[in-house]
């Protein structure tokens, strides 16, 4: 545990990875915002009052599922879910929005802005800023808002602000851009919610601390029904919030294997998928130095998912570094392969899984067969699909119902 | 001494101030950015800001985006901005500063950038997302051709911070006149004076002030309290607005010399 305790470094360092690459007018209130963390991280009322809300009001600890009919219908290793779409809201989203806004109130800070892609973190943090009476603005760009619609609508029902963003892809990585411009210009009043362990040191430590729950109540509940850990993790990564929040109790335990699932896409050429660490090469983006999509000239890339919540650039530094390390490996699959592992989860388990969790959810379909049976492979299943039905009629409706 | 430390302080033993244009290299097309490097020049500027233009710059408000937006859709690329450099050199001597996010430098590899600005006579260079603490590597690369490396300074600065930009720049300060991106402004900011105070106890540096400058009157006011002035969008706005035009060199070359010496009649 210590190696992956000591990490980051006090600058924010994964080993080469992480770091602070932002304008001046931001380090200040980087490094304010790391004393205020570290001091609330000490405190114990700060995790009283958090426990509490993630107990009376996320509906922690969510549960460790057995996935029966999956794991029958596979024919190898026993299928485990751990329901993060159970949560508040839907998805792993809130843990972190929640921490994040409480630890904002106690900076003072009146006003709170994050970007979106899948709609997931934005109604999280719109709903924490409703809990705690935080002024609250969401970017987002405009093809995410058009495929995401329903996300749109609720977080507008939570009382916060949604700006489209017309720039670049209109996806994820333009909202970024734009948050972090809002966030440069409105620095004293406001805190920048960021939604997954990407960006600027202290966020991707913050983050990733938020959401490492979800694998020490793991640990706990697979324990308890197996009495052993468990032998594969595996997680789908946008920027790998979910993912690191799984892996990071598991980390010391080497016989653990961990795998992080990227978006394939539609095809292998730039611009088509969001697989950093197939075709990305080391590089900074929106404040981090990490694996990056990018062409030969350094400009970041275009990206394509079917899951908005993968749709980006770039992903977290820790994750880089633990794939240099060899300790979490990382694959990718399609569209086409979470689709369908979508409509399977729908119908044998009666489940509707966000799309982003359905790629975790397809790289063990195409795993777990090939495990024993008396080997244990958990799925984190990050958010539920209801946003993400629309995509998937379209999608049906274009290709074809494929045959159960 | 490099042409930028020559440059500000032989104004500054005169009692003058700089005026320093930022133009996004590849906007409208290259050919075209080193014209305009030329007729600024001729209209006054002491030290030109080459902006490269970056996919994704968070620094930069919508002006200088679409400039971005447009240099890249040209297919402006790094190396084709170095060359137009070695061009301009052929006629000029005034000071160059390479302005742009790290990444487009950094996949270009550090030392061959260094190296490369020094044949073409690129004097300087500022990324925008880069503080000293970052910037060990890159000081050292920069460092080694003899290339300045300029930082900024911003009004949340605290006093340490400023202290160690200052120890670790170059060249001449940067200073943001206020916390947002790069803009137009009716008003220049009130936290401008104090921060170049705070920076003048830290550094014999020269002082720049930039962001936001976009009248006579701010350019003016500036000069009183700092060796230069940066005027960025309000330049690239002019060329946004007469691209394909003629007279777009000299027009833009016109409202240069109207934001630097406030000639009566405003140039539309
Ligand atoms: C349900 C769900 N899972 C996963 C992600 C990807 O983010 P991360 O990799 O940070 O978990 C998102 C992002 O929007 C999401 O909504």
């Amino acid at each position: 545990m210590s190696m992956a305790s000591s990490l980051p470094d006090a600058r924010g360092h994964f080993g080469p990875y992480g770091g602070r690459f932002v304008p001046e007018t931001l380090m200040h209130p980087l490094q304010e915002l790391t004393e205020a963390y570290m001091a609330a991280r000490e405190d114990p009322d700060f995790h009283r009052e958090l426990q509490e809300l993630l107990r009376t009001y996320v509906g922690r600890p969510t549960p460790l599922f057995f996935a029966r009919r999956l794991t029958e219908h596979l024919g190898g290793a026993k299928i485990y879910l751990k329901r993060e779409d159970l949560c508040h809201t839907g998805a792993h989203k809130i843990n972190n929005a929640l921490g994040q806004a409480l630890l904002a109130k106690r900076m003072g800070k009146t006003r709170v802005i994050a970007e979106t892609g899948a709609g997931q973190h934005g109604v999280a943090t719109a709903t924490a800023c409703a809990l705690l009476g935080l002024q609250c603005v969401i970017y987002m760009g405009t093809e995410d808002m058009r495929r995401q619609a329903l996300n749109v609508f609720r977080m507008q029902l939570l009382g916060a602000e949604v700006r489209g963003v017309e720039a670049g892809s209109r996806t994820l990585k333009d909202a970024i851009s734009e948050a972090l411009r809002d966030w440069v210009t409105y620095v004293e009043t406001t805190h920048y919610l960021l939604g997954s362990v990407l960006g600027p040191h202290p966020y991707p430590m913050i983050v990733r601390d938020f959401q490492s729950l979800i694998g020490r109540e793991t640990r706990e509940q697979i324990l308890e029904c197996e009495g052993r850990l468990p032998d594969v993790l595996v997680a789908c990564v946008g920027g790998g919030s979910n993912a690191i929040g799984l892996f990071y109790e598991f980390l010391a335990e080497p016989q653990v294997r961990m795998i992080g699932v990227e978006a394939g896409g539609r095809g292998h050429a730039l611009g088509e998928h969001a697989a950093r660490f197939a075709s990305g090469r080391p590089g900074v983006l929106h404040g981090t130095y990490t694996y990056v999509l990018q062409d030969e000239d350094g400009q970041i890339a275009l990206t394509h998912s079917v899951a908005a919540g993968l749709d980006y650039a770039a992903v977290g530094p820790e994750h880089a570094y633990w794939r240099d390390r060899g300790r979490i490996a990382y694959v990718s699959v399609s569209d086409r392969e979470a689709l369908d592992a979508f409509q399977l989860l729908a119908r044998l388990e009666g489940i509707l899984p966000a799309l982003e969790s359905a790629h975790a959810l397809a790289y063990a379909c195409r795993l777990a067969p090939t495990m024993p049976r008396n080997q244990i492979l958990i799925v984190n299943l990050s958010g539920r699909g209801d946003k993400d039905v629309q995509t998937v009629a379209d999608w049906l409706h274009r290709e074809g119902t494929p045959s159960p | 001494m490099s042409r930028i430390r020559e440059r500000l302080e032989a104004l500054r033993r005169t009692g003058r101030k700089g005026f320093i244009p930022y133009l996004t290299a590849g906007d409208p097309d290259l050919e075209t950015t080193a014209r305009l490097i030329r007729a600024l020049e001729e209209a006054g500027a002491d030290v030109i800001e080459l902006g490269i233009p970056f996919s994704d710059p968070i620094a930069d408000g919508p002006i200088i985006q679409r400039a971005a937006e447009r240099a890249l859709r040209r297919g402006t690329r790094l190396r084709d901005c170095l060359d137009i450099i070695a061009d301009v050199r052929r006629h000029s001597d005034i000071p160059i500063v390479l302005f742009s996010y790290l990444n487009p430098l950094l996949q270009f590899g550090l030392p061959r950038l260094a190296r490369e600005m020094a044949v073409v006579g690129i004097d300087g260079v500022l990324a925008t997302d880069l503080v000293p603490e970052e910037a060990e590597e890159f000081r050292q690369a920069m460092g080694a051709q003899g290339i300045e490396t300029i930082f900024l300074v911003a009004p949340t600065s605290p006093d340490e911070r400023i202290a160690t930009i200052a120890r670790s720049a170059s060249g001449f300060i940067y200073v943001v006149s206020r916390t947002g991106v790069t803009g137009t402004r009716e008003q220049l900011s009130e936290a401008m004076r104090p921060t170049v105070e705070r920076v003048r106890r830290h550094t014999d540096l020269p002082v720049a002030v930039g962001f936001g400058i976009s009248r006579p009157e701010h350019v003016r006011e500036i000069w009183r309290y700092a060796d230069a002035a940066v005027v960025g969008s309000a330049l690239v706005q002019q060329i946004e607005r007469h691209a394909g035009e003629p007279d777009l060199v000299e027009r833009v070359a016109r409202f240069a010399q109207w934001l630097k010496t406030g000639a009566a009649e405003t140039p539309d």
